[in-house]
């Protein structure tokens, strides 16, 4: 017959025993196994040629129709700019209706129905950037969503849950790069996130397939025999805007100063 | 039709998904939310601090905080594309957010005004129940105040002298407590701003402090303004003859003691009246001395285009001219009405000089967006982020006020505290 006393000492010893190797075991939840699974070491980056590019406009093009962005709507994924620096020194740019249509009129977009004309011999330089999300390493937008429906994949993109964005705006206010909006149809928070559903069937975004000049790339910084990867770590590349410390992913050949 | 288009009017070089996406509603939100903070802190200068000329003041201001304190979230949930998921916020919080807090600082703010609210009206709430419970033929609506007041006691009846002193105790220590946090509450909507790095007029640590001065200053101000209107109903009713208030010496009475209040209320308005200001400038100042990247478009938005808005209409009409008027001798209950009503008006601009006016350049540093409130409404977004919206939500607690005053009377109540 056991005591009391011993059955307390004994059952104390047990629990002791129990819990101290039960603590060993991690407890991993299928969102973990698949990261731990998946480990093939993948950080998505992207590259613009701006010397390449002409701005014609039918990365935005394609962008719009393959991403469901109402096609006239005024907001856009990606976007290409126009810079024309006179020889005054003075900067003109614009970027109408997001370059949707490509730069046809040579005369710059001063909003509200204005346009500025230009004579070519007053012309310093001028050139196209491409813009879209930076997929930032540290997204200030990722960090200000209340609710945690703006998030980064492990692969460094950032994605919306349209289900669960409640609509608030601080991450439109948070980047610095203006790339967030609001779904003219689905009213929640919208941004690039370099075509997520065709890069993880291997296939390019819908941009970089559509850009007939190959200005725009995309690739794998982490795989050292990528193409992308090579020319950004051995050549000379700019980001947009290193003053916020976001460290921006898309890298630029021929980034000029007035870039904004 | 894209959001924010509608009154976003684009100038020069502004990228496209740009567009003034905080409208009026986030004008409102830190307005309405620094007058629930201002009036709290107004009630504790007597709980905390003892100062005996605001006794008057401090019950009425604590009621008129727990009336603004359910309509400060009403301007966020208006401004949110899905309303509904506001809770969102509350149920999967996400701590590096800001706003993720909003719903942990809001409700303990609330539960501290509640609570002070019961204690200060403890006793008040037992003798209704009482009185109510022994009358034999109740009306309906007798019947229904008896079934609240009987409920809000909480089942605690004792009001002996030992009881009442042990709520006074409570509600001095929860007044103090109620500062700190009232502060926090503000100061934090005030961090909401001044966090965002990506907007370089919101980005200073001086945000919620300048939030903090300016929210006590509407306060105080938004107090005075009630009370003084609230007096001015009672000194009516005293002086109509058929008026079961009638009593022609109460009314002198009622109007020294009016006059006594707001010239004491006032000597705290313009001393943080004074330190919001110098603060504003001193930010200001610090900008142009410093003069970064973005001081060329800061420059020309505050000295250009927000010129009115922002030295007429905010320092001059809204700080310097009150600023003379209760500095002037002989305060009258005119020139205060006159001066907090200007106050008032200032801090709304200066909320609005922070929030439109940090929208009103692009990111690109070499363009601008003017911002067009909606008046007329033509569709419900228009409506709830217009000029309706807006006063809505500045009506509410005014209409609140009124019915919460039925249970929580903030004149004739038998001196307790």
């Amino acid at each position: 017959m056991i005591s009391r006393r011993d059955f307390i000492k004994k059952a104390t010893i047990a629990a002791a025993g129990v819990s101290f190797s039960a603590a060993s075991i991690e407890i991993l939840t299928p969102a973990r196994v698949h990261a731990l699974k998946n480990d093939k070491a993948l950080r998505w980056v992207f590259l613009v040629d701006t010397y390449k590019c002409v701005g014609c406009g039918l990365c935005v093009k394609a962008c719009k129709n393959e991403n469901e962005i109402p096609y006239d709507a005024n907001v856009t994924r990606t976007w290409v700019e126009r810079y024309v620096i006179t020889k005054d020194g003075k900067l003109h740019a614009d970027s109408p209706k997001g370059a949707r249509d490509g730069f046809t009129d040579p005369r710059i977009d001063l909003g509200m129905g204005r346009t500025e004309d230009i004579k070519t011999e007053d012309i310093k330089k001028a050139f196209f950037v491409p813009k879209l999300c930076n997929q930032c390493e540290n997204p200030p937008c990722v960090q200000v969503c209340p609710v945690g429906a703006t998030y980064q994949a492990p692969d460094g993109v950032v994605l919306v849950d349209r289900s669960w964005c409640i609509g608030c705006g601080y991450c439109i206010m948070a980047c610095p790069y203006g790339v967030r909006f609001f779904h003219p149809k689905h009213h929640t928070a919208e941004k690039c996130n370099f075509c997520y559903h065709r890069i993880n069937k291997d296939m390019k975004p819908a941009c970089v397939q559509a850009c007939p000049f190959d200005a725009r790339k995309i690739g794998n910084i982490k795989d050292p025999d990528d193409p992308v990867a090579k020319i950004i770590t051995t050549e000379r590349v700019g980001i947009l805007k290193s003053e916020y410390g976001t460290k921006p992913q898309v890298f630029y050949i021929g980034l000029d100063e007035e870039v904004r | 039709m894209v959001h924010g288009e509608i009154w976003t009017l684009k100038e020069l070089f502004v990228t496209p998904n740009e567009y003034i996406y905080w409208s009026v509603q986030i004008v409102m939100y830190p307005f309405m939310t620094g007058l629930v903070a201002g009036a709290f802190v107004l009630s504790s200068l007597y709980h905390v601090f003892g100062i005996k000329e605001l006794k008057d003041m401090a019950r009425f201001a604590l009621v008129f905080s727990f009336a603004l304190l359910f309509a400060a979230p009403v301007p966020i949930i208006l401004h949110l594309q899905y309303p509904l998921r506001g809770i969102n916020v509350m149920m999967t919080p996400h701590f590096t957010s800001a706003i993720a807090a909003f719903g942990i600082v809001f409700s303990t703010y609330g539960a501290i005004v509640a609570s002070e609210l019961w204690f200060l009206y403890r006793r008040h709430f037992v003798e209704q129940s009482k009185m109510l419970k022994s009358r034999q033929d109740r009306t309906l609506g007798e019947s229904l105040l008896y079934l609240i007041f009987t409920a809000l006691t909480l089942g605690a009846y004792d009001i002996s002298e030992k009881a009442l002193r042990k709520d006074e105790k409570a509600i001095k220590a929860l007044a103090a407590i109620g500062i700190p946090v009232a502060c926090f509450l503000h100061g934090y909507a005030g961090f909401i701003f001044g966090s965002v790095k990506a907007n370089a007029l919101w980005m200073t640590p001086l945000m919620p402090v300048i939030f903090i001065m300016s929210a006590v200053v509407s306060g105080i101000a938004l107090c005075m303004l009630t009370y003084v209107v609230t007096m001015e109903i009672r000194k009516f009713l005293a002086c109509r003859k058929h008026s079961p208030a009638y009593s022609p010496e109460c009314r002198e009475e009622i109007k020294s003691v009016e006059v006594k209040v707001i010239k004491m209320t006032s000597k705290y308005l313009l001393f943080f009246l004074i330190f919001a200001i110098s603060l504003e400038l001193l930010d200001l100042i610090f900008r142009g001395y410093t003069a970064t990247k973005s001081w060329d478009v800061l420059r020309s938005v505050i000295y250009g285009k927000d010129f009115t808005s922002i030295f007429l209409l905010q320092y001059g009409l809204g700080n310097l001219i009150p600023f003379i008027i209760f500095l002037m001798p002989g305060l009258t209950l005119r020139r205060a009405v006159v001066g907090v009503i200007l106050v008032m008006f200032g801090v709304f601009m200066m909320r609005w000089n922070v929030v439109i006016g940090g929208q009103a350049f692009s990111l690109t540093f070499a363009g601008y967006m003017h911002y067009h409130l909606p008046i007329v409404p033509h569709d419900w977004e228009t409506l709830k982020e217009g000029l309706v919206g807006a006063v809505g939500v500045f009506v509410m607690p005014f209409v609140l006020f009124y019915f919460l005053t039925k249970i929580f009377p903030i004149f004739g109540l038998k001196e307790s505290h």
